[in-house]
C-alpha cells in the first residue's frame, strides 16, 4: 500500500514536471517532422505568395506540457481554426471534440491534416504557420477530445463560456474512419 | 454532364421531337407563372409565393395525400424550392448541387435526366451555414443554376446538357454561391455569399444567352464599383455623398467588408427596377470597422439593364449583430393615405417589418414583428434606426440578452403574400443571445468574425413562430408558436391555405384567415425547404416540398456538430441542442394532392 502511494506520488510529480517544463528555444530534434505531400484540396489561406519560407522542420510534438497546449489553444484561435471548428464542436469544419476522426488522431496524422489540408474543405496551412507552432496546435487538438493528460490540458476559455474547458473533458476513445491516416 | 438514366431509351430523338413541337411554346419566366407553373424560387418577380390555384382549399385540405416522393441522394440542408414548368419539375440539391428533371407526365414522376455540375469539394469548407442551394430559375427553355464553388450554369431544360458556365466566385477567398438566381430581361442575376469570411459582396448580371458578364455591382468601395452615378437618388441624407462605400469604412476595410447579395431579388416591370438586399458587414466585431459601412445591410433599387443604382436604404447602419439585409422584398400595391402606393414589404433580421415606397425608397412604416432589445425603433423622419447603446458589443465584455440573435428575427426563410387576404405570412425565429467580441485577424479563405455568441430561446420559450401580418393595420393578425426556428419558406394559395414545414419534421397546412391547423404530415427529416404549388399535366393541383434538415439552424444534425460546444456553428448550437432528438438527416421530395 505504502509503496503504491509512493509510486502514485512519483507519477504525479513526474507528470507535474512534464506539465511545467518550458523549452524556451527548441533545437531541431533528431526526428524530422513527417514528410508532407501534395496539398489536398484547393484552399490555401492568406494571400498568395506572402507565406513563410520554412527553414527547419523538426518533429517537436509534446502532448503533455501545459505551456505547449496553452499556446496551441491560443494559436487555434489566432489562425482562425476556431472560425471553422468553433471550440471543438465544429461548424464549417467537423467537430474535433468527438471520437470520430476522418483522417486519424495520431500526432503525425493531425500534423499532415494541417500542413496538406484535406479535400472536403480543410485548408492547407503549409508555409503559413511555423512548424513549432503547428506541433503546439497538434497537441492542443488532441486535448479537445481528452487525448492529453488532464493535468496539462487548458483549464479556461478566454471568451464567452459556452463549453467546458479541455481539462474537464473525458477521453473520447478515437474511432478512425476506415483507411484514414 | 447530363446522365442518362438506366432503363430508358436514348434521349436524343425524343428531345429533337420535343424541341420541334414546343419551340413556339417556350415560356419565359413571368408568362409561365400565371399558368399553374412555378418557374422561379419565389414564384413571381414580386416574390409573393402566392399560387393562384384553388382546387386545394381550406375545406378539403384535410384529405391531402402523398402523390409521390423522391430521394435526392443528399443529406445536407435542403433549402431549395422545386421549380415546375410544363410537365417537368426541376429539383436542385445541396452540395454537390445535383439538378434533377422529373417527368410529371408519368406516374411516379421518374427522372428524365440528372445534371452533375461537379463543384470543387473544397467549397464545402468555406460555406458558412451548411452547403445549401436555394433553387434554380427557368427562362426561355433553360434552367439557370448556381454551384457552391461559385459557378453559374445554363442547362438545357429539355436535355439536361450544359449550355454555358460562368465562373464567378473564388473559394480560395471564401466566396461561395447559395442564392437562387433570377432572370430579368435576358439577364441572369446572381449574388455571392461569404459574409463570415470577409468576402466583398456583389450582384452580377450575366447575359442569359452567352453567360458573359453584363455588369457587376459591388456592395462596397468607390461609386464606380457600386454602379452609383447620375441616376442615384437615395431618399435620405445619410445615403448621399461621394464614394460612401469607401469613406464609411477604415482605410481598405471595405475590401473585406462583406455586404453579400445572397438573398432574394424582386423586379417591378412597370418601374423597371430590381430590388435586393445586402448582407452583414465583416467582421461581426463592429470595433474593427467604425463608420456606417455602406452599402451593407441595406436595400438597393437598380436598373436591370445597366445595373445603375437608383436608390438605397440602410436597414442597419454599422450593423452590430450580423443583421444581414438580404431578406425578401415583396412587391405589392397598397392603399396608403388615400391613394394606391407601389410599396415593398420587408421583414428584416433586425425585427422590423418595413413598408417602403418602392419608387423612392422612403420608409412609410417600420413596426416590430418580434422581440427587439437592440433598438428602439425607426425614425420615420430621417429614416434612421435608433440603436440601444446598452446592447452595443464592446471588446472584452459580454453583452446579455441581445434580441433578435444573429440569425435575426427572421433569416433567409421567405414569407408569402396573399392578394386575397392582404396578409404577409412570415415564418421566423424567436431567439436572443449573449455575445462577446474580440479582435480577429483577416486570413483570406478563413472565417472573419471576431465574436462569440451564445443563443437562447426568446421570450415564451418557443424558438420559432409563423405569423400573419397586416401591413395596413401594421399588426400581427395571428401567430403560431413553433418549438424550433421556423426555418422553411411559406406558400399561400388561392384556396386560402398557408403551407410551411418545421425543423422537427412536420409539413403543415393552416387556414390563411385565422392560422387554424388544417392538416399535417410527418416527414422523414426536418423541413427547411420552400413549399410550392403547381398544376400537373393531369390538370390537378399539387403541393411540393423538400425535407432535409440543416442550414445554419440545423447544423447540429446535418453537419454532426457536437452539442457540448454551444459556440459551434457560429453560436447556433447552444439553442438547438435537442434537435437531434426530434429529427435526423434526410433529403426527400414530397408531392401531395387530393385523392
Ligand atoms: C475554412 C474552414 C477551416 C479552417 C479555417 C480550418 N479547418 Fe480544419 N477542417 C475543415 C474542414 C471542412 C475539414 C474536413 C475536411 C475533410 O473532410 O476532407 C477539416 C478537418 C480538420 C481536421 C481533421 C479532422 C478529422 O476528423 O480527421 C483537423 C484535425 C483540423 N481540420 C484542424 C484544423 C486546424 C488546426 C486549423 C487551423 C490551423 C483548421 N483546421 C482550420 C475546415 C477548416
Amino acid at each position: 500500500m505504502r509503496a503504491l502511494l509512493v509510486l502514485i506520488g512519483l507519477a504525479v510529480a513526474l507528470g507535474g514536471c512534464d506539465r511545467e517544463e518550458r523549452k524556451l528555444a527548441k533545437l531541431p530534434s533528431a526526428a524530422p517532422s513527417p514528410a508532407t505531400g501534395e496539398r489536398r484540396g484547393d484552399l490555401q489561406p492568406g494571400q498568395k505568395g506572402s507565406g513563410l519560407e520554412q527553414t527547419t522542420s523538426s518533429r517537436s510534438f509534446d502532448g503533455k506540457n501545459a505551456f505547449e497546449l496553452a499556446q496551441g489553444k491560443r494559436l487555434f484561435r489566432w489562425y482562425n481554426c476556431s472560425g471553422c471548428h468553433s471550440m471543438g464542436g465544429g461548424g464549417m469544419g467537423p467537430a474535433l471534440m468527438d471520437n470520430r476522426w476522418i483522417y486519424g488522431h495520431e500526432p503525425d496524422d493531425i500534423y499532415r491534416t494541417i500542413m496538406e489540408g484535406r479535400p472536403n474543405g480543410m485548408p492547407s496551412f503549409r508555409g503559413r504557420i511555423p512548424d513549432a507552432q503547428v506541433w503546439q496546435i497538434v497537441g492542443y487538438i488532441r486535448s479537445i477530445s481528452g487525448l492529453a493528460p488532464k493535468a496539462a490540458a487548458p483549464g479556461r476559455n478566454d471568451g464567452l463560456a459556452v463549453t467546458r474547458p479541455e481539462n474537464e473533458r473525458e477521453r473520447a476513445t478515437p474511432r478512425n474512419a476506415p483507411g484514414s491516416g | 454532364m447530363a446522365e442518362q438514366m438506366p432503363g430508358k431509351p436514348p434521349m436524343l430523338p425524343r428531345v429533337a421531337l420535343a424541341l420541334a413541337v414546343c419551340s413556339g411554346l417556350i415560356a419565359h419566366a413571368q408568362d409561365a407563372a400565371g399558368d399553374g407553373a412555378w418557374p422561379m424560387a419565389a414564384h413571381d418577380y414580386a416574390n409573393t409565393r402566392f399560387s393562384p390555384l384553388d382546387q386545394v382549399n381550406a375545406r378539403n385540405v384535410h384529405s391531402l395525400k402523398l402523390a409521390f416522393s423522391f430521394k435526392t441522394g443528399t443529406t445536407r440542408g435542403n433549402e431549395a424550392a422545386p421549380v415546375v414548368v410544363g410537365s417537368t419539375m426541376y429539383v436542385v440539391t445541396p452540395f454537390p448541387d445535383y439538378l434533377y428533371a422529373l417527368d410529371l407526365s408519368r406516374p411516379g414522376a421518374n427522372v428524365k435526366w440528372r445534371f452533375d455540375p461537379k463543384p470543387k469539394a473544397s467549397a464545402q469548407g468555406v460555406a458558412c451555414c451548411d452547403t445549401v442551394n436555394r433553387g434554380v430559375a427557368y427562362d426561355g427553355g433553360r434552367i439557370f443554376m448556381n454551384t457552391l464553388d461559385g459557378d453559374t450554369i445554363a442547362v438545357d431544360a429539355a436535355s439536361g446538357n450544359e449550355i454555358w458556365r460562368a465562373h464567378l466566385g473564388d473559394i480560395t477567398r471564401g466566396e461561395t454561391i447559395t442564392m437562387a438566381p433570377v432572370v430579368v430581361k435576358g439577364k441572369v442575376l446572381v449574388g455571392n455569399s461569404g459574409g463570415e469570411l470577409g468576402v466583398r459582396g456583389w450582384l452580377t448580371a450575366l447575359d442569359a444567352a452567352t453567360g458573359k458578364i453584363a455588369w457587376r455591382a459591388w456592395s462596397t468601395g468607390p461609386d464606380a464599383d457600386v454602379l452609383i452615378g447620375e441616376r442615384f437618388k437615395p431618399h435620405y441624407a445619410q445615403d448621399r455623398g461621394k464614394d460612401l462605400g469607401k469613406t464609411t469604412w477604415p482605410p481598405d476595410a471595405w475590401k473585406i467588408g462583406g455586404g453579400n447579395a445572397w438573398g432574394w431579388i424582386s423586379y417591378d416591370p412597370k418601374l423597371d427596377l430590381i430590388y435586393y438586399g445586402t448582407g452583414n458587414p465583416g467582421p461581426w466585431n463592429p470595433d474593427q470597422r467604425p463608420g456606417a459601412n455602406k452599402w451593407t445591410s441595406g436595400v438597393f433599387a437598380r436598373d436591370p439593364a445597366s445595373g445603375e443604382a437608383v436608390w438605397y436604404y440602410q436597414w442597419s447602419p454599422h450593423d452590430l449583430h450580423d443583421y444581414d439585409g438580404v431578406n425578401e422584398n415583396v412587391l405589392v400595391d397598397l392603399p396608403i393615405g388615400g391613394k394606391t402606393r407601389a410599396v415593398l414589404l420587408h421583414p428584416d433580421r433586425n425585427g422590423y417589418l418595413y413598408v417602403l415606397d418602392r419608387a423612392t425608397g422612403e420608409v412609410l412604416s417600420a413596426d416590430p414583428f418580434a422581440t427587439i432589445t437592440t433598438s428602439f425603433g425607426v425614425d420615420l423622419g430621417d429614416g434612421k434606426l435608433r440603436y440601444n447603446p446598452e446592447k452595443t458589443p464592446r471588446a472584452g465584455r459580454v453583452v446579455h440578452d441581445i434580441c433578435p440573435a444573429s440569425p435575426g428575427a427572421k433569416d433567409w426563410q421567405p414569407s408569402a403574400w396573399s392578394p386575397r387576404t392582404h396578409l404577409l405570412y412570415i415564418p421566423h425565429n424567436n431567439l436572443c443571445q449573449d455575445a462577446g467580441t474580440y479582435e480577429t485577424s483577416y486570413i483570406a479563405g478563413t472565417p472573419y468574425v471576431g465574436a462569440d455568441v451564445k443563443m437562447k430561446p426568446g421570450p415564451g420559450g418557443n424558438r420559432g413562430e409563423v405569423l400573419a401580418w397586416d401591413p395596413l393595420a401594421r399588426k400581427k393578425v395571428w401567430a403560431i408558436d413553433e418549438k424550433f426556428p421556423a426555418w422553411s419558406g411559406a406558400l399561400v394559395t388561392a384556396g386560402d391555405v398557408v403551407f410551411y414545414g418545421t425543423m422537427d419534421g412536420w409539413f403543415k397546412a393552416v387556414d390563411a384567415r385565422d392560422g387554424k391547423l388544417l392538416w399535417k404530415f410527418k416527414t422523414d427529416s426536418g423541413v427547411i425547404g420552400q413549399p410550392v404549388s403547381y398544376r400537373g399535366p393531369d390538370g390537378r393541383q399539387y403541393i411540393a416540398v423538400l425535407d432535409g434538415v440543416g442550414g445554419w439552424a440545423g447544423g447540429v444534425v446535418s453537419a454532426d456538430i457536437d452539442t457540448r460546444d454551444g459556440s459551434a456553428g457560429l453560436g447556433f448550437t447552444n439553442v438547438m441542442k435537442d434537435l437531434p432528438q426530434y429529427t435526423k438527416k434526410g433529403g426527400t421530395l414530397y408531392v401531395f394532392s387530393l385523392p
